[in-house]
């Protein structure tokens, strides 16, 4: 059964419509790629899942239809989002935004300064004044404070030097490895999704256009959708 | 120790050496003047949770602050005139007991808080500055239509209230329950801001979609948060009553509610003691300068003009140089 399942959902932002049919399935401890050119509907279907945008169509989570859940109960529900542009709060500390996060589970202060050890060092810096890859292992270790059973990863590596992206990437195996963490990650590197992820399902113009292992994702596929 | 802590440390030393020294100077009066900015402090260290901590531009506060006013005052009144509360199938008397009405003031001023945020965090920005002076405006009309306790002419009492052990007429002894509460509230606002909870709300007030996303309500943080601002706010109002022995509905006017915001804004806004310097220096000002001006707010208001042009942390900022978010 589907942890998080999404079928034929649209959306729109006031009168123009962004989303045209997306079809999204993620089992539990599945890893997700979804795949697409810039502007076709990865992160706004990210925001519908969230509940940050209305939204039609079927969004089941765990049994629970999420159109009718606030954005912070949806959360609740086990959804944990690290959103594009990494967005700490600017004003706390490392630790003051993990604690601010946190919820009863697995992981805790001590198992995320385990798997970015930068985090504990830095930990009464204040996020503003953290690296941009810092900061991203902020976002990250402060949603997986909330102990998620989905974690949702929106370009996660987006603007980061090679090394801390290699940093970022092999937290990424970590999580697989030792959790039953479901993923569903938008990224740009190919390579580093297949080597992350057990499907892909890429978006077109608001629609779902391929869905498959990501095996199954020849280079065919990547040209025609994808333009690499 | 950081410049902040030793701001926070030079005005609780000096608050506690007032009375010594008002005493040993011969100037008594002084006493019930610090007393006086001790209990702005408390009203404003309450709105300073609401503000600071959650962002909340609460133009209301004076509410809360005379119904902790009323509360003593129609307890008081009461008892003095040996008349009770409630006559019916309950009968319920009046007290001159500071602790209980001290509960009654709490719970009263929380209980409006809670509907008051329930109605009013629907809206934020200037919509909330707007509601919160509506309802401020309307409990005032409320009070002055209110014959039963004095309407317009507000309610005197002639004994002030009684505190175990101690007697309260003794303008020291009062001074030193103001302190101790003061105190209190400050260790709790301190413990409140490093919490779980003081730091969602730090967050929401940063960015409440952001808080959503990690399972948190923004709403509820800042009701709860309103809640206790409130709570505080009405202790100081009770404490107010009991200084001047009257209530009137000046403690619910909306000059009231600005001169409370005035307080954190001079002292500086999410600073702990902030609040507790800007109500000192008001007092001091109106002390000074009254004597000089029957408008001596017109020198009140460059103050705040130079402190929002050059000093965005207040006089806590300008002392203890750190910058903080709410500057």
């Amino acid at each position: 059964m589907s942890l998080l399942s999404l079928h034929r959902v649209t959306a729109s932002y006031g009168a123009s419509q962004a989303l045209f049919g997306i079809d999204l399935e993620i089992a539990e401890g599945e890893a997700v790629a979804f795949m697409g050119r810039n502007g076709m509907g990865k992160t706004t279907t990210v925001r519908t899942i969230c509940r940050m945008l209305p939204a039609a169509g079927t969004l089941v989570f765990d049994g629970h239809d999420l159109r009718r859940l606030p954005s912070h109960r949806a959360a609740r529900l086990g959804i944990g989002l690290v959103p594009e542009g990494r967005r700490c709060f600017a004003g706390l500390s490392v630790a003051e935004n993990l604690i601010a996060a946190a919820r009863p589970g697995h992981w805790d202060m001590p198992r995320v300064t385990a798997l970015f050890p930068r985090l504990g060092e830095r930990r009464r810096q204040r996020a503003a004044s953290l690296s941009g890859g810092e900061q991203q292992m902020l976002a990250i270790g402060r949603a997986l404070m909330t102990n998620p059973r989905l974690l949702i990863l929106d370009e996660a590596t987006e603007g980061l030097a090679p090394l801390v992206r290699q940093e970022i990437w092999a937290a990424i195996a970590r999580l697989r490895a030792e959790t039953a963490l479901s993923l569903l990650v938008i990224d740009k590197g190919l390579a580093e999704m297949r080597a992350a992820c057990d499907r892909a399902v890429i978006v077109e113009r608001g629609r779902t256009v391929w869905s498959g292992a990501m095996s199954a994702l020849d280079r065919g596929v990547s040209e025609a959708y994808l333009g690499v | 120790m950081s410049r902040e802590t030793l701001f926070n440390a030079a005005i609780l030393a000096l608050l506690v050496a007032v009375p010594g020294w008002a005493l040993a100077a011969g100037e008594p009066f002084t006493i019930t003047l610090a007393t006086r900015a001790v209990i702005f402090a408390l009203a404003a260290v309450g709105l300073n949770i609401a503000l600071g901590l959650g962002g909340l531009v609460s133009l209301g506060h004076a509410v809360y602050f005379g119904i902790g006013g009323y509360a003593m005052g129609i307890l008081a009144w009461h008892a003095q005139s040996h008349t009770p509360l409630i006559d019916g199938w309950l009968t319920l008397p009046g007290t001159k007991s500071m602790p209980v009405i001290w509960l009654v003031a709490i719970a009263a001023s929380a209980l409006a808080a809670l509907l008051i945020g329930l109605l009013s965090l629907r809206t934020s920005g200037v919509y909330f500055i707007m509601i919160t002076l509506a309802f401020g405006q309307m409990v005032y009309f409320f009070a002055i239509s209110w014959p039963a306790y004095g309407g317009e002419d507000g309610l005197p009492i002639y004994v002030r209230n009684g505190f175990p052990g101690l007697n309260t007429l003794v303008p020291i002894q009062f001074y030193g329950i103001c302190l101790a509460l003061l105190c209190a509230v400050l260790a709790l606002n301190a413990a409140l801001a490093r919490s779980p909870f003081g730091l969602a709300l730090n967050a929401a007030r940063q960015s409440p979609q952001r808080v959503e996303c990690v399972g948190l309500d923004p709403v509820r943080l800042k009701l709860v948060a309103l809640v206790i601002s409130g709570a505080i706010t009405g202790l100081a109002g009770a404490l107010f009553a009991d200084l001047n022995r009257f209530v009137s509905p000046v403690m619910f006017s909306w000059q009231m509610s600005g001169e409370i915001m005035v307080f954190i804004i001079i002292g500086g806004v999410g600073r702990l003691f902030g609040p507790v310097a800007g109500a000192g220096l008001y007092v001091l000002l109106e002390h000074l300068l009254g004597g000089v001006s029957e408008y001596w707010q017109i020198f009140l208001g460059g103050l705040l003009l130079i402190v929002v042009l050059f000093a965005r942390g207040g006089l806590a900022g300008l002392i203890a140089g750190r910058r903080v978010a709410h500057d």
